[in-house]
C-alpha cells in the first residue's frame, strides 16, 4: 500500500482529500443510538443520485417542444435501450424522494433536531425541500400528457390570484397567453439547470452545517456534552465504518421497496403516474377532475379549504412557510418527544393525522362533507405550530438520561 | 455484568413502544376512515368509476394466442380509423411471435417498410366530418382507462334511434363510434364475441405497455439479487457492530 500512501500523499499537499474524509466520515463523530428513523438522510442522498443520473439519460432523447414532448416520452418508452427502466426510476424516484423527505422531516420534528444549535441545519433543509417541490412541479409539466398541462395551469393560476399584479405576473411567468411550448421550453430549462444546481449546493450546506454542529439523536441530549481523554465524545462513534455499513442495510431494503414499484406498478395504480397523462396535452379540453400529486395534496387542501381564492394561496404559502419558524416556535429546552409530556406527544400525533387527512382530501373532488373536514384539518395544521409557543412552555418534562440509550 | 438487566429494560422500552405506536396507528385510521366516510364517492373518473356496466377482464399479457387474435381484430376491424401510432409493426411481429412475412401480407396496408409505426389511411379531417371528432389513437388507451372499461366499453353497445349512428353504449354515453363490431355479435353470438373482444383488450393492453412482460421478468432477476446481497450486507453490519454497547 505504500504506492497509495504517497499518491495520497502528493494529493494531501495540495488538496484536503485525506483531511475532508476525516473531517465528514471517518472521524465525524456520531451518537450511536441512531434508530430506524435515521435512515432516510441517507436515502434522501442515494434518492438525489438516482434522479441526477436518470435525469441526465433521459434529457439525451426527449424533446423539448410542445408538437414533440409527448411523442418522444413514447419513444423513450418503447424505442430507447431501457428507456423505460431511465422513466420509471426517475418517475417513481420523484415520489421516492418526497416520501422519504417527508420521514425524514418527521423524525427531525419528533426528535427536535431543529433545536438549538441546529436551527440552520433545519433552515436550509427546509429551503431544501422548497426547492424540490419547485423542481417537481417543473418536471411534472415536461411529460406534456392532459394532468401534466391541466395541473401546471391550476398552479400557475395562483399566481393569478395575486392582487394587482397577478394577471400580468403569471403571463411572465408563462412567457405566452397560454401554457404553450414557451412555458414547455423555460420549465425544461429550470428543471435540469437551474433546480438541480440550487439543490445540490443547498445539499452541500445543510450537511456541512450539520457536521459543524453534529447529530442529534433520539434521545436529545448532547453528546458532546461527555467526552473521553482524546475529547472524543463516549457517545459517539465514527461515522465510517459504523454508519456506512448502517445505512447499507438501509439501501438494500429501500432498493427493494423501490425496484419492486418500478419493475411491477410504475403506474402506482394511478398515483405516482395519473392516467389522464396517457392523453397527450389538450388545451381546449379540461378533464374532469384535476388533482395534484400525492405529495402536494396536502397543500391542495389547504388551498382549497380557505373559501377566498387569494387567502387561499396565503394560506397555502403559511403552510410551508410556517415550518421555517419552527425552531422559535418551541420553548421547550428537551428536544426530544421521549421526554415530553403527553400535551406534545398529542401535539404531533393530531398533527400528523391531520396531514396525513389533509393529502387524502387533496386526491378527491371536494363535497360539503370533505371541505368540512379539509377545514378542521387545516386548523389543526396551524394550531400546532402557533399554539406551540405556548403549549411546550407550560408542559412537564421527564428527566433526561445522563447518556444515551440503547435500543437493540 | 448487568448485561440481562439491561436486556430485560430495553425489551420492556420495546414493548412499551409497541403499544404506543399500535394505540397511535389505530387512532389514525380510524380518523382517516372517518374521514374517508364524510361525504359520499361521487367522482367517476376517468377509469370508469362506479358505472355498473364496467366489468373485470382477465387479460392475459402471457397469452400469445389471444394476442395474435387480438391483432388480427384490430387490423382488420379498428386500424381503419384508429391508428396505432406509438407501436411498430415489426415490434409487434417480435413480441407476438407473428411470423413477419404473414404481418406484410395480411396486415400491413398502408406501408411496405416493417419498420413503421400503425398509422391510419384516414385523413383526420374526413374522419372529423364523418364522425364529429377524429378518431383517437388508441397505442395508449388501455393505460389511460385501463383494461376493465375497454373490454366493458366493447360489449356495451345498445341500440338507441336518438344517436346518429341508431346505437349508444352504456359505459361511453353518446359515443361517437357507430357499432362496428355489431354484425361480429350477431354472427358468432354473445358469449363467443365476450370472448373475442377480452382478445382485443388484450391486445390493447399489450400495444399500451408493450415491455410488460420483459420488465417483470428482469424484476425478478433484481428482487432476487437483493434479497442475496441482504445477507452478507446484514452480517457485515452485525459484525461492525457487536462491540458497540
Amino acid at each position: 500500500m505504500s504506492w497509495y500512501k504517497s499518491i495520497m500523499g502528493w494529493v494531501d499537499d495540495r488538496f484536503p482529500a485525506t483531511k475532508m474524509f476525516e473531517d465528514h466520515m471517518s472521524k465525524y463523530y456520531a451518537p450511536k443510538n441512531f434508530n430506524f428513523w435515521y435512515f432516510f438522510g441517507s436515502l434522501a442522498m442515494l434518492v438525489l443520485v438516482n434522479q441526477i443520473v436518470t435525469g441526465i439519460w433521459l434529457t439525451m432523447s426527449y424533446t423539448p417542444t410542445g408538437e414533440g414532448a409527448f411523442d418522444s416520452i413514447e419513444y423513450i418508452m418503447r424505442d430507447v435501450e431501457y428507456g423505460w427502466l431511465l422513466r420509471y426510476l426517475h418517475s417513481t424516484g420523484a415520489s421516492a424522494f418526497f416520501l422519504v423527505i417527508y420521514l425524514h422531516m418527521f423524525r427531525g420534528i419528533m426528535y427536535g433536531s431543529y433545536q438549538k444549535p441546529r436551527e440552520l441545519v433545519w433552515i436550509f433543509g427546509m429551503t431544501i425541500y422548497l426547492a424540490l417541490m419547485a423542481e417537481a412541479f417543473f418536471g411534472y409539466l415536461l411529460p406534456w400528457g392532459q394532468m401534466s398541462y391541466w395541473g401546471a395551469q391550476v398552479i400557475l393560476s395562483l399566481v393569478g390570484a395575486i392582487p394587482f399584479i397577478g394577471d400580468a405576473l403569471i403571463e411572465w411567468v408563462r412567457g405566452d397567453y397560454l401554457i404553450s411550448g414557451i412555458t414547455l421550453n423555460r420549465f425544461f430549462s429550470l428543471h435540469v439547470i437551474a433546480l438541480p444546481l440550487v439543490l445540490v449546493a443547498l445539499v452541500a450546506l445543510h450537511l456541512i452545517a450539520l457536521h459543524e454542529v453534529g447529530s442529534n439523536n433520539p434521545d436529545g441530549i448532547d453528546i458532546k456534552a461527555k467526552v473521553d481523554e482524546q475529547g472524543k465524545p463516549l457517545d459517539g462513534i465514527p461515522f465510517h465504518p459504523y454508519y456506512s455499513v448502517h445505512d447499507l442495510v438501509g439501501v438494500v431494503v429501500f432498493l427493494f421497496v423501490f425496484l419492486s414499484i418500478v419493475f411491477f406498478f410504475p403506474d402506482g395504480w394511478g398515483y405516482l403516474l395519473e392516467r389522464p397523462n396517457y392523453e397527450p396535452a389538450n388545451p381546449l379540453k379540461t378533464p374532469d377532475h384535476i388533482a395534484p400529486v400525492w405529495y402536494f395534496t396536502p397543500y391542495y387542501s389547504v388551498l382549497r379549504a380557505v373559501p377566498h381564492k387569494f387567502l387561499g394561496v396565503v394560506a397555502m404559502g403559511a403552510a410551508i412557510a410556517v415550518l421555517f419558524a419552527l425552531p422559535w416556535l418551541d420553548r421547550n429546552p428537551v428536544r426530544s418527544m421521549r421526554y415530553r409530556s403527553w400535551i406534545s406527544k398529542s401535539a404531533l400525533a393530531l398533527f400528523v393525522v391531520a396531514f396525513i387527512i389533509l393529502g387524502y382530501l387533496g386526491t378527491k373532488s371536494p363535497t360539503d362533507g370533505r371541505t368540512l373536514l379539509a377545514r378542521v384539518c387545516t386548523v389543526i395544521y396551524f394550531a400546532y405550530f402557533l399554539l406551540m409557543p405556548f403549549y411546550t412552555s407550560i408542559e412537564k418534562n421527564k428527566p433526561l438520561p445522563e447518556r444515551v440509550r440503547m435500543n437493540h | 455484568m448487568n448485561r440481562p438487566l439491561e436486556n430485560i429494560n430495553s425489551r420492556r422500552v420495546k414493548a412499551v413502544r409497541c403499544v404506543r405506536f399500535i394505540k397511535a396507528a389505530l387512532l389514525s385510521t380510524v380518523l382517516t376512515v372517518v374521514g374517508i366516510q364524510v361525504g359520499s364517492d361521487e367522482a367517476v373518473a376517468a377509469g370508469g368509476g362506479d358505472n355498473p356496466h364496467v366489468v373485470k377482464a382477465r387479460v392475459n399479457p402471457q397469452d400469445k394466442v389471444s394476442l395474435q387474435n387480438g391483432a388480427k381484430l384490430y387490423v382488420n376491424n379498428c386500424l381503419g380509423c384508429h391508428s396505432l401510432k406509438y407501436l411498430r409493426f415489426e415490434r409487434m411481429a417480435t413480441d407476438l411471435d407473428i411470423p413477419i412475412d404473414i404481418v406484410k401480407d395480411q396486415m400491413m396496408f398502408g406501408t411496405d417498410k416493417v419498420g413503421s409505426h400503425m398509422h391510419t389511411a384516414l385523413s383526420p379531417e374526413l374522419a372529423a366530418s364523418w364522425f364529429g371528432t377524429p378518431p383517437p389513437d388508441l397505442t395508449l388507451e388501455a393505460r389511460l382507462r385501463q383494461p376493465d372499461w375497454l373490454y366493458s366499453y366493447l360489449i356495451s353497445f345498445y341500440p338507441d334511434e336518438s344517436r346518429p349512428w341508431g346505437v349508444n353504449n352504456h359505459v361511453f354515453d353518446a359515443v361517437g363510434m357507430p357499432d362496428v363490431m355489431g354484425p361480429l355479435r350477431e354472427s358468432i353470438g354473445e358469449e363467443a364475441f365476450k370472448k373475442e373482444m377480452l382478445d382485443l383488450t388484450n391486445f390493447l393492453a399489450y400495444a399500451a405497455d408493450p415491455v410488460k412482460l420483459e420488465r417483470e421478468s428482469i424484476g425478478r432477476y433484481v428482487l432476487i439479487f437483493l434479497a442475496i446481497l441482504f445477507i452478507p450486507v446484514y452480517f457485515l453490519n452485525r459484525e461492525y457492530w457487536r462491540d458497540v454497547h
